[in-house]
């Protein structure tokens, strides 16, 4: 049934194409945390070395900044994850009123534009007077991936089966018990994804946090910041650092999730 | 009592999140919208005066930005389609058991920061980087080739940033067509080519706008790239916001520019939303 144009073969080399490109900026990132430039500019390749590894938090700035950053990620994914969680829960479990309005609300934030976000909450915060710093950019954080949390836990939630309910209930379990010994570990993972979402949208976050941080410096601020006096190469130290453990926590909860899928 | 408790409580649950949202989205942008009509300057403070005419000025004094920045993210999209497509198609069609991986490679991206990303891929392109350098030496370049400052650069890291938004939500369409579907025009006698043009093609159109909408919103509104790979020639509306609420504190102006940009935006969002619903956009988001 395959078209017999020999397409196949041709797409699956392009396919590999457009995936080296992809990946072409991230092996120059991770290459130049192993280059020993001798200027300020660590923009062409002069030698290996090690050392960046070594002295990774060398520099405090940007230490303190990459602290700054994983705070400001926890406080939002716990937040976000326990507020989206909520509405999720509620909009996949309940018909009522109000929850056009809301589901408007959420597609609203989701595909406004993050420039528009950020500034209209500069607005908001330069209004009413309100100091800029770590707790305006957490409430931004929340604001823009509450939603997404509760897009990933409500399309769980429609597909639970509620017969579990009905025999949980008629062996005399109450509504909350239900929840908490039935329903709850059914829809743990979907809660952790969002969580991890809202984790990662937080911690990668420019443009909103640009508008909404004063002074205060988180690593993708002071990342763009230094692109004026030149990047030092501990930069892309992290930057391996975070990516490496990126994909190895996916490729593990993908494994883990693996034998599940198929016993279900 | 059971059934009080019932009906209110998924308004209970809705309530910390939506109002959360309702604070800090809905009302800024009245917040916005407020500030671009008001009159006066940083030192001795804004009135809401209704000044209508600081959209007037601030359009008629960027409006060179904002086409740029709006043909930009069409120029993008239309070249992320080109792109994207087929590996959509060859990923749902022919990636059998290795889907997920082919997809995982996709989005490898996105475990790199976006600026962090956006510098690399200037190091790519920059004058005697890694990747020009060996063309100018073998000759296939001329020594003072350059694409950083142009707008080939700008719309190159914009496709670059936005790739995977673009694979995915045609992947979704393509995954869900029926092979029986294809099958039957095939049992019809309709070739390959036309069993794309008309079977396959029109179910992966949802798909398509999809994409767009996740991908011209973000690309015309972006300053990252712009800035970064860009010149003064190639200036996009984003940078100009960006620079008059933090170092002009310009706020009516860049009020005006902003709630202009969202407005444009959101016009073609909500048609889109209207037309073909907003399931798509909200399962592609919910990967």
């Amino acid at each position: 049934m395959r078209p017999r144009i020999g397409g196949d073969r041709l797409l699956h080399v392009y396919t590999w194409i457009l995936i080296a490109w992809l990946i072409l900026p991230i092996a120059v990132m991770i290459l130049f945390g192993f280059n020993d430039p001798q200027g300020r500019y660590n923009q062409t390749w002069q030698g290996f070395t090690l050392k960046w590894y070594g002295e990774v938090f060398a520099l405090e700035a940007l230490t303190d900044a990459l602290v700054v950053s994983l705070l400001i990620a926890v406080a939002t994914a716990l937040i976000a994850g326990a507020l989206g969680t909520g509405m999720g829960y509620a909009l996949g479990r309940w018909r009522f009123r109000g929850a056009g309005a809301l589901n408007l609300l959420m597609f609203a934030a989701i595909a406004s534009p993050e420039l528009v976000m950020g500034s209209s909450l500069l607005s908001l915060f330069v209004s009413l007077g309100a100091p800029l710093g770590p707790v305006s950019i957490t409430i931004a954080h929340v604001m823009f991936s509450v939603s997404f949390v509760a897009v990933v836990v409500r399309a769980r939630v429609v597909t639970l089966d509620r017969s579990l309910e009905e025999a949980a209930a008629d062996l005399g379990a109450s509504g909350w018990t239900t929840f908490w010994k039935v329903i709850f570990p059914i829809i743990l993972p979907a809660i952790l994804s969002g969580v991890m979402l809202a984790f990662a949208l937080s911690i990668d976050d420019f443009v909103i946090t640009n508008f909404t941080a004063g002074t205060t410096q988180t690593f993708p601020l002071w990342i763009w910041g230094s692109t004026r006096v030149g990047l030092p190469p501990q930069v892309n130290v992290m930057g391996t650092m975070i990516f490496a453990g990126g994909v190895l926590l996916a490729v593990l909860t993908n494994i883990r999730s693996r034998p599940r899928k198929k016993a279900a | 009592m059971d059934r009080v408790k019932r009906t209110l409580s998924p308004y209970l649950l809705v309530l910390p999140g939506g109002l959360w949202l309702l604070l800090f989205f809905a009302v800024p942008m009245a917040t916005m919208l407020s500030l671009s009509l008001q009159e006066g300057d940083i030192v001795n403070g804004f009135v809401f005066t209704g000044h209508w005419q600081n959209y007037v000025d601030s359009i008629s004094a960027y409006q060179t930005q904002l086409i740029r920045s709006l043909v930009y993210g069409a120029i993008t999209s239309v070249v992320l389609i080109v792109l994207a497509f087929p590996v959509a198609y060859w990923i749902a069609f022919y990636g059998g058991r290795k889907k997920a991986t082919y997809l995982f490679l996709i989005l490898l991206p996105f475990f790199v920061s976006f600026v962090l990303r956006t510098i690399s891929w200037r190091m790519l392109l920059t004058d005697d980087g890694v990747l020009l350098h060996p063309l100018k030496e073998a000759g296939l370049l001329p020594a003072d080739f350059q694409i950083l400052g142009t707008a080939t650069a700008v719309i190159a890291g914009l496709v670059y940033s936005f790739l995977p938004f673009m694979v995915l939500p045609i992947y979704v369409a393509l995954e869900r067509i029926d092979p029986r579907v294809v099958e039957a025009a095939r049992d019809l006698y309709a070739s390959p080519l036309t069993s794309f043009r008309k079977v396959i093609f029109p179910l992966a159109l949802p798909g398509v706008f999809a994409g767009v909408l996740m991908t011209f919103v973000p690309a015309t509104s972006d300053y990252v790239n712009s800035e970064l790979l860009g010149s003064s020639e190639t200036t996009m509306i984003g940078q100009v916001i960006q620079a008059q609420f933090l170092s002009n504190s310009d706020y009516p102006t860049a009020s005006a520019l902003s709630f202009t940009l969202m407005t444009v935006l959101l016009i073609g969002v909500f048609a889109y939303a209207r037309a073909l619903g907003t399931e798509d956009v909200m399962k592609v988001a919910a990967r």
